[in-house]
Parts: C-alpha cells; sequence; structure tokens
C-alpha cells in the first residue's frame, strides 16, 4: 500500500485512530497496535492537579503521532484557541478542527469551521477539520488550504455507517486534498466501503474503542481499510440489472460464444 | 509579603505580588511537557514562563493532551 501523505507527512496506514471511550489504558495500547494506526487523536483539556500527559506518553512510546483536536468548541475563537494551545503542548502544526453546533448532534458547524480553517492556515496549521458529508464545504474548505478534509459517514459515536454515499464519492471525486472519512464507523464493512467510495483514509474510535473486544476489533478495521483501498485501486465490476454468466450456458460448450 | 490572587483553571489561588508563570506552574506540580499555559487568553510559550509576571486577578489556563476524539 503506498503511503498516505498529509500536510508533507507520509503515513504507512491509512487508519487513523482516537483515543476517546477506551475503557483503561491496557486497552487502548492494545487495540492501537492492532491497528497498525500512525496517526491518533488526542483532546485538549485542563490539567487536574498533579495529573500528568498519560496518554501522549503512551504514543510516544508507541512511536505514534499524536493528532490534537478541538472537540468541546463551538465557536471559531475558542477552536483557534484550543489549537494554539495544542500546538504549544505538543509542539506539533498538525490539528484536527471540530468545531460543532451543539451537543445533542455534535454537527459540525459549517460556518464557525470555515471560519477557524482559514485563521489556522494563515497561522500555519496543518489543519484537517472535521466537516459535514456536504461538497461545497468540503471544496471550500480546500480552497482555504486545508491539508485534507474529513467528511462525516453519520454523527460522531452514532455507528450507522456511511448516510449519505453518493455525497462522500462526490467529494472524494473533485477533492484536490486527501478525503478522510470520520465519524459514524460502526463495523469494519463500512470502513472498506468508505475506501472503495475514494477516501484516502478513515479516522474512527468508538467503532474499535466500544467494540466488545476493541484489540480484535482494531485488527479488522486495519484489514478493511486495507482491502477497501486495495478494491479501489482494483476497479470494481459495473452494475448490472440482469444476470451475467461466469460459467458456460450450455454445459461443453463456451458461454462466451 | 505583598498577596495577590490569580485564577488558576477558574480556581482562586492566593501568591505572593509579582509571582511568575514559572513559579506557579511549580508550586503546583505542573509537568514541563505537554501542557500550554494561557494567561488572560493569549498562549504563554513554555520558553517565557520565567519572564512572564502575573497581575492581581490574572487568569492562567493549564492544558493538557487527554483520551478523545
Amino acid at each position: 500500500m503506498e503511503p498516505l501523505e498529509i500536510g508533507g507527512r507520509k503515513l504507512g496506514s491509512r487508519l487513523i485512530m482516537g483515543t476517546g471511550g477506551a475503557a483503561n489504558p491496557a486497552v487502548l495500547e492494545r487495540a492501537l497496535v492492532a491497528s497498525g494506526t500512525e496517526l491518533t487523536t488526542v483532546a485538549m483539556r485542563r490539567l487536574d492537579a498533579g495529573g500528568a500527559p498519560a496518554v501522549l506518553a503512551l504514543l510516544e512510546r508507541l512511536g505514534i503521532e499524536a493528532l490534537p483536536n478541538t472537540a468541546g468548541c463551538r465557536t471559531a475563537a475558542e477552536a483557534v484557541h484550543t489549537a494554539r494551545m495544542a500546538r504549544e503542548a505538543l509542539g506539533t502544526d498538525l490539528v484536527k478542527l471540530e468545531v460543532v453546533f451543539d451537543e445533542r448532534t455534535l454537527l459540525p458547524d459549517p460556518v464557525e469551521l470555515l471560519d477557524a480553517a482559514e485563521q489556522l492556515v494563515d497561522d500555519g496549521f496543518t489543519v484537517l477539520p472535521y466537516t459535514n458529508d456536504d461538497p461545497v464545504l468540503a471544496a471550500k474548505l480546500a480552497d482555504a488550504g486545508c491539508a485534507a478534509v474529513m467528511p462525516l459517514g453519520a454523527p460522531i459515536g452514532t455507528g450507522l455507517g456511511i448516510r449519505n454515499p453518493h455525497n462522500i464519492e462526490m467529494i472524494t471525486a473533485s477533492s484536490p486534498v486527501p478525503v478522510v472519512l470520520d465519524a459514524g464507523i460502526g463495523t469494519a464493512s463500512e470502513a472498506a466501503q468508505a475506501m472503495e467510495l475514494g477516501c484516502a483514509a478513515v479516522l474512527l474510535a468508538t467503532a474499535v474503542t466500544r467494540a466488545s473486544d476493541p484489540e480484535a476489533m482494531a485488527h479488522a478495521m486495519r484489514l478493511a481499510v486495507e482491502a477497501g483501498h486495495a478494491a479501489r485501486g482494483a476497479g470494481r465490476i459495473p452494475r448490472r440489472f440482469w444476470a451475467q454468466a461466469s460459467s458456460p450456458v450450455i454445459p461443453g460448450q463456451d458461454g462466451q460464444e | 509579603m505583598e498577596v495577590m490572587d490569580v485564577w488558576l483553571n477558574d480556581d482562586r489561588r492566593e501568591v505572593p505580588a509579582g509571582t511568575t508563570v514559572a513559579v506557579l506552574m511549580s508550586e503546583h506540580g505542573v509537568p514541563e511537557r505537554g501542557v500550554a499555559v494561557a494567561v488572560d487568553g493569549a498562549v504563554v510559550p513554555r520558553a517565557s514562563w520565567a519572564t512572564v509576571r502575573l497581575v492581581d486577578g490574572t487568569r492562567v489556563e493549564v492544558l493538557t493532551a487527554v483520551q478523545g476524539g
């Protein structure tokens, strides 16, 4: 599998993981290793007294690059501030930009998102925006200088899969930057579908961390992303309405005659 | 000793007047790596912790990375 290039980085794995929802650090570690990921999200929160950034130590030990997000931000101003804090804390220019409209849907606020993306690109960030499955917004984010666009398959944590595959395919068909399917994946077939639709990578967390066996699901997701990517490259057959025999029609005769 | 109040992640702390960011962080056991500090909403780079002095009523925010996303 050729490497994924995002923001000048080359990643051997096309599965970007999240760390949220894992029952404990040991489960998370086994899942991350099984996923084969090289890039994994972390959130920024207030430091509790005596708290240590344990998740960073884990990622460092596993050789996985941290991708800070701006989860919890509702305005462009909040997201820009959180991104700048993340850059200072982690020493990275990467940011998964999230600006959500409300807690009930966690859907991206397109107006605030685009505003924040423009400010962060100007400030030198490598911006990976979590966006709606809207081809117009995706085009505007790419035009603003984002290093990738990350449309949702379904709302965060729902596991509903890819609700509008045609929109995702319209985005991948015209995007000048890599498209990462972010959020909504519930099981491996949906990760494979994202890749078959032309996505460059898949970002998921809940589907693995809250699975009955996170390590096994992480492994399944790794295989699914690789299989979907390979299938996309192989070129699927056109859909047909009627059957087309794949064996000779009459025994002893060549079906092609 | 002259003292003042600052706000550390919204908790009020009484500190000596003229306390620097570096001293406040050290006294609260904030680790050197993996954290970011903002003073009244502006990021203070690690290299400036020792020179930025707090004044009465300053709001100090300390963030770190946690599991998420």
